[in-house]
């Protein structure tokens, strides 16, 4: 396939989960590596030392500011990838790393660790821990499409990643505490129960119809946030949905049964 | 899209009489559930069980039929469906998973398979989307305030709950009928549902309520490829007994009729909610 796009997968202070979610994607994972996109830096799966020019950087992990050499590689990350995509919570929002402070045996001064946004400027957030292999999927190929495709798939395209661009633009601290703050004491909770399943950590209960979170649990990933149908909703994308799924699927070499 | 994209609808109610004898109107989500755990369509279904308290609903993941009958009926409180929607591919294990809900239930469950953020493994397993018409939602204690202080019914008492033709009926287990004007409830009604801009659940797979039909029948939607497969399988199975829509009275007038009423209102909410305050507003979540 001509016109295959780059993408990177550069590693801050992540637990590689995120790699490992793309990964899960199994014969998915090669359809986009023969197909879509060429992975031109990944430390753990490709041989380059050096951060090369992409399109798209998906980056994992929070920045730890006394690593010289981790700042120095996001700062230019920003400087060669076209899109910079945040790729898991620790890169949106700190998520656990959040809760860092030094003691490392080696590294006893490794102690503030931030989300990427608060170095260098965003273009996507792909919260939660990890995002679901499919979630990066979609992306993927919505991204293929946006920088590849024709205008009626770009215009899907650019629908489709709006909202997560937004999110990228809403702020590096997410918690579950965006339910209380930006849904429930907005008016806008109906008690679907969407938040409950998509904490990964289970600190999301539902009582009388409305989240309840045990706030020692939650690890700051923005899953809830993010999977609330009342945080963001497009209706041009949502009702969409059969079409959608159905060309994602076509694009994986999916379906057509 | 006021009653949202759909390839075909009708006039329907279960065929079999147990599910009948305890539905709310004409059995569809029961026995297409039914139909479909049979013919190994879905594995097990996410339906709004019996909680622990008197019409209190329980999201349960029902794997058999005793399951689904045990559900039947509609309960007018929050039941979080989608809670269950990733339990129900882990810990129960499920491929094929059969999920009944409100529209913004609907809403929620799309956009989980478009954005599967927290949502591993579950975008391919939905086998079976049934929504059903929805208003308003209350909470339990709003539910308990209406029945119990408008109504003068105990919660224990009551054997169905019944909205239609203006009032908010409770029929009780000596055979009693309390009804009371559907404007008393208006101010239990959870705020939630006032910006929600769909009567009809537009994004399900197959999606019925009562509105439109005769009493003891259905009226129902067939939206996507998948609905309509099962769907029609279903019918010539002879699970169902149908009507043509456009033989039956009210019909779909009146269907659109209430949604476009539902979606004007709270269109207009959405509006007022833009300058709430001095110079700010609430947000919307629909941009």
């Amino acid at each position: 396939m001509v016109n295959k796009i780059t993408v990177g997968h550069v590693h801050m202070s992540g637990c590689t989960g995120c790699l490992v979610s793309l990964a899960d994607n199994y014969e998915g994972l090669f359809k986009i590596l023969d197909d879509y996109a060429d992975l031109v830096y990944c430390l753990t799966l490709a041989d380059v030392r050096h951060i090369p020019e992409m399109d798209v950087a998906l980056v994992e992990g929070s920045v730890c500011l006394q690593d010289e050499c981790s700042v120095r590689e996001i700062k230019e990350t920003r400087e060669k990838a076209k899109v910079v995509v945040a790729l898991g919570g620790c890169a949106a929002y700190g998520n656990i790393t959040r809760f860092c402070r030094g003691g490392q045996w080696n590294q006893p001064q490794h102690e503030s660790y931030v989300p990427i946004g608060d170095l260098i400027d965003v273009d996507v957030y792909l919260p939660s821990c990890p995002p679901g292999a499919e979630a990066i999927r979609n992306v993927c190929v919505m991204a293929y499409l946006l920088l590849q495709g024709n205008d009626d798939q770009k215009a899907l395209a650019g629908a489709y990643l709006k909202p997560l661009m937004d999110l990228a633009k809403r702020g590096t601290e997410a918690c579950g505490c965006d339910l209380m703050v930006d849904v429930i004491n907005q008016g806008l909770c109906m008690g679907c129960g969407t938040c409950a399943a998509s904490c990964p950590v289970r600190a999301i209960t539902i009582e009388y119809g409305r989240p309840n979170i045990d706030r020692e649990m939650c690890i700051k990933c923005g899953a809830c946030y993010a999977q609330c149908p009342r945080s963001f909703f497009s209706f041009d994308v949502v009702n969409q949905f059969e079409g959608i799924i159905e060309a994602i699927d076509g694009a994986m070499g999916k379906g057509g049964e | 899209m006021v009653l949202g994209n759909y390839k075909t609808a009708v006039s329907a109610r279960a065929a079999d009489a147990d599910i009948l004898k305890c539905s709310q109107d004409g059995g569809i989500v029961t026995q297409l559930f039914a139909y479909a755990l049979e013919e190994g369509i879905i594995d097990g279904a996410i339906v709004a069980g019996p909680g622990d308290e008197p019409f209190k609903p329980e999201p349960i993941v029902a794997t058999s039929k005793a399951e689904l009958l045990a559900a039947r009926g509609t309960k007018y409180s929050i039941s979080p469906n989608m809670m269950l929607i990733k339990e129900a591919t882990r810990s129960y294990g499920l491929d094929k998973v059969g999920i009944v809900g409100t529209p913004c239930q609907m809403q929620a469950l799309r956009k989980a398979q478009l954005y599967p953020l927290g949502m591993r493994k579950v975008p391919d397993k939905i086998a079976l989307a049934i929504g059903i018409f929805c208003m308003e939602n209350f909470p339990y204690q709003g539910l308990e305030s209406i029945v119990e202080d408008h109504c003068n019914i105990k919660m224990e008492s009551a054997v169905k709950m019944d909205i239609g033709k203006g009032k908010f009926s409770v029929y009780t287990e000596r055979g009693a009928l309390s009804q009371i004007p559907l404007g008393a409830t208006h101010k239990y009604e959870q705020p939630g549902c006032h910006v929600c801009l769909d009567y009809v659940a537009n994004l399900a797979d197959v999606s019925t309520g009562s509105v439109g039909s005769p009493d003891g029948w259905s009226t129902v939607f067939v939206r996507t490829k998948k609905g309509e497969d099962v769907w029609s399988k279903a019918v010539a199975a002879g699970y169902f007994e149908t009507k043509d829509i456009a033989g039956v009275k009210p019909g779909l007038d009146l269907v659109t009729k209430l949604a476009t009423g539902k979606i004007d209102k709270n269109q207009k909410t959405l509006e007022e909610r833009a300058s709430f305050g001095v110079g700010k507003g609430l947000r919307n979540p629909y941009i």
